[in-house]
């Protein structure tokens, strides 16, 4: 049975995003149990591997934020938790730059794909101001060196008097919330947009060529 | 049924959906990378644990080089440190650096307010019990910026030609207050009394390290340990970490160009540094809309690895 939508239930914003948000992916699309035949490659495995690691990298700095700020000073715990953010981290990039270069190599923009390929490059460097937010809110040395070398990198384009790396406290929110809420919803919106989309046929491929039949 | 296959024209994607497909567990896949990389996080900081090098104090610094704890101490009053010379957001001392002639660092505004013989003066007057040093501050204070700048320049001048720049062998003269100035200040910093003096600022919480960071990193301690760590900015800097950790590689082709001309000796060469990145960032976004640079996919073609099995069966697809 169909919903008939009244002509002011149309004009609804309500109505209008919860269409939006149903048309988002095609049916079947978000969680697919079938693949392009052409599917066929260990590139394809660092996407998955990227975002299962940047859930380690959200898991263990979650636990890092319960200790709190001094933590893994003080604690065994704490600092292999801290290692484990660290290495996850590491991996993390790791993944998405073989995942990036990759996806140049395939051409993956092609197709209507550009605003996916766009969205991966703007998480590859929100990713990178999370890390560096989080090397300023170690509380050690580092923290100490690299925020007396940044400063001079960003203020001199006059965004140091809100963007403060020798403010610890400011750093460590932007590093414990406002990065990663960026970072999570464009890797989101990547995500869709994969799944919306499909993944990028190989270059010439035909659609009725038989492969997998 | 009879498929007839309709080539295309150049330059066009078919819709993957329009693709033969074969059966995918991605929930599956999923979890088991989820498993691996959580496996692989455990063992890696099992055996490499993480860098935690204690961060430097003002009493270490004040133990380990008091006389450059003095040198910079007498530079603050004399406004001839890197942070009474900055500019924008802490003083209007300089233009700072500009990208293009444009003088972003200028236009960012002075909204972190740093009065650099503030940073000396003002743990100093938050002292009590020393008559010395609190006359001495007073004598500053009525002095004319005139009599204060020769004082100061007159000391500092002194210590650079003293050997070692041992405060106790520079060349007497007329410096005023700022030995006894100077010589509290490495006072307050060796009783661990400078922790904290400039960042709380009457305030029970003092979270913003802004002004304790621009004093130490005026001094010549902080950086010394630095390029002993290999982090200095011609060792790739930021890139690096203390240890034998692999520190930040992402940002290799943001440390590189401090290597190379111009910008390894350039005025300007972190707002130069900073606008080519800005240029190459957007670059790399927008690379589905710039020809040529879209085009080398097609010209070296990797992507015939990448999907060889596609390729060996259908090796009548041109290139």
């Amino acid at each position: 049975m169909s919903t008939r939508v009244a002509p002011e239930d149309q004009r609804s914003w309500t109505v209008g995003l919860r269409t939006r948000l149903s048309t988002l992916v095609p049916p079947g699309q978000a969680l697919p149990d079938r693949q392009p035949a052409y599917v066929a490659s260990w590139i394809y495995v660092f996407g998955v591997l990227s975002l299962a690691s940047l859930l380690v990298v959200l898991g263990t700095g979650a636990a890092l934020a319960v200790g709190g700020a001094a933590w893994w000073h003080e604690s065994s715990l704490g600092h292999f938790v801290n290692s484990m953010h660290l290495w996850s981290v590491e991996l993390f990039f790791a993944t998405m730059v073989v995942h990036l270069w990759g996806k140049f190599w395939m051409a993956a923009w092609r197709g209507r794909r550009a605003l996916t390929w766009s969205t991966g490059v703007v998480a590859f460097v929100t990713s990178i101001g999370a890390a560096f937010t989080g090397y300023l809110s170690q509380s050690n040395f580092d923290s100490q060196w690299i925020s007396a070398e940044a400063k001079d990198g960003i203020n001199s384009i006059g965004v140091g008097a809100w963007f403060n790396v020798l403010n610890p406290g400011q750093m460590l929110l932007w590093h414990a919330l406002l990065v990663p809420v960026v970072v999570v919803a464009v890797v989101v919106w990547h995500i869709v947009l994969v799944r919306r989309h499909g993944v990028v046929p190989p270059l010439d491929a035909l659609p009725d060529s038989g492969e997998g039949r | 049924m009879v498929t007839i296959a309709v080539r295309p024209p150049r330059g066009t994607t078919p819709d993957s959906h329009d693709f033969p497909t074969r059966p995918y567990d991605l929930v599956k896949e999923f979890v088991i990378a989820l498993v691996a990389m959580t496996l692989l996080t455990a063992v890696l900081a099992a055996a490499f644990s993480s860098p935690d090098e204690k961060a430097i104090t003002m009493q270490g610094w004040a133990t380990a080089d008091p006389a450059d704890v003095v040198a910079t101490a007498t530079a603050e009053l004399a406004g001839t440190t890197t942070s009474a010379t900055y500019g924008a957001p802490y003083n209007h001392a300089s233009d700072g650096q500009k990208l293009l002639g444009l003088p972003l660092q200028k236009w960012g505004g002075v909204r972190i307010p740093v009065d650099s013989a503030d940073l000396v003066l003002q743990p100093l007057e938050a002292q009590t019990g020393n008559d010395a040093v609190t006359s001495a501050v007073q004598q500053w204070r009525a002095a004319s910026s005139t009599q204060q700048q020769a004082w100061a320049t007159g000391y500092s001048d002194a210590l650079a030609a003293a050997p070692g720049g041992d405060p106790a062998k520079a060349a007497t003269g007329d410096y005023g207050p700022v030995p006894e100035l100077a010589a509290g200040l490495l006072a307050v910093a060796q009783s661990g009394g400078l922790e904290g003096g400039l960042t709380s600022s009457g305030n029970f919480y003092g979270g913003d390290q802004t002004r304790a960071m621009l004093l130490l990193s005026d001094g010549a301690y902080l950086e010394d340990l630095a390029v002993a760590q290999k982090l200095g900015g011609d060792q790739w800097g930021m890139m690096n970490e203390t240890g034998n950790y692999p520190g930040q590689p992402w940002m290799w082709l943001y440390t590189f160009w401090y290597q190379v001309q111009p910008f390894s000796t350039s005025e300007n060469a972190d707002a130069l540094v900073w606008g080519l990145m800005m240029v190459l960032t957007l670059a790399l976004m927008f690379v589905p809309l710039i020809p040529g640079l879209r085009d080398i996919p097609r010209w070296i073609p990797v992507h015939r690895l990448i999907w060889r099995d596609h390729y060996r069966r259908h090796p009548s697809v041109r290139r």
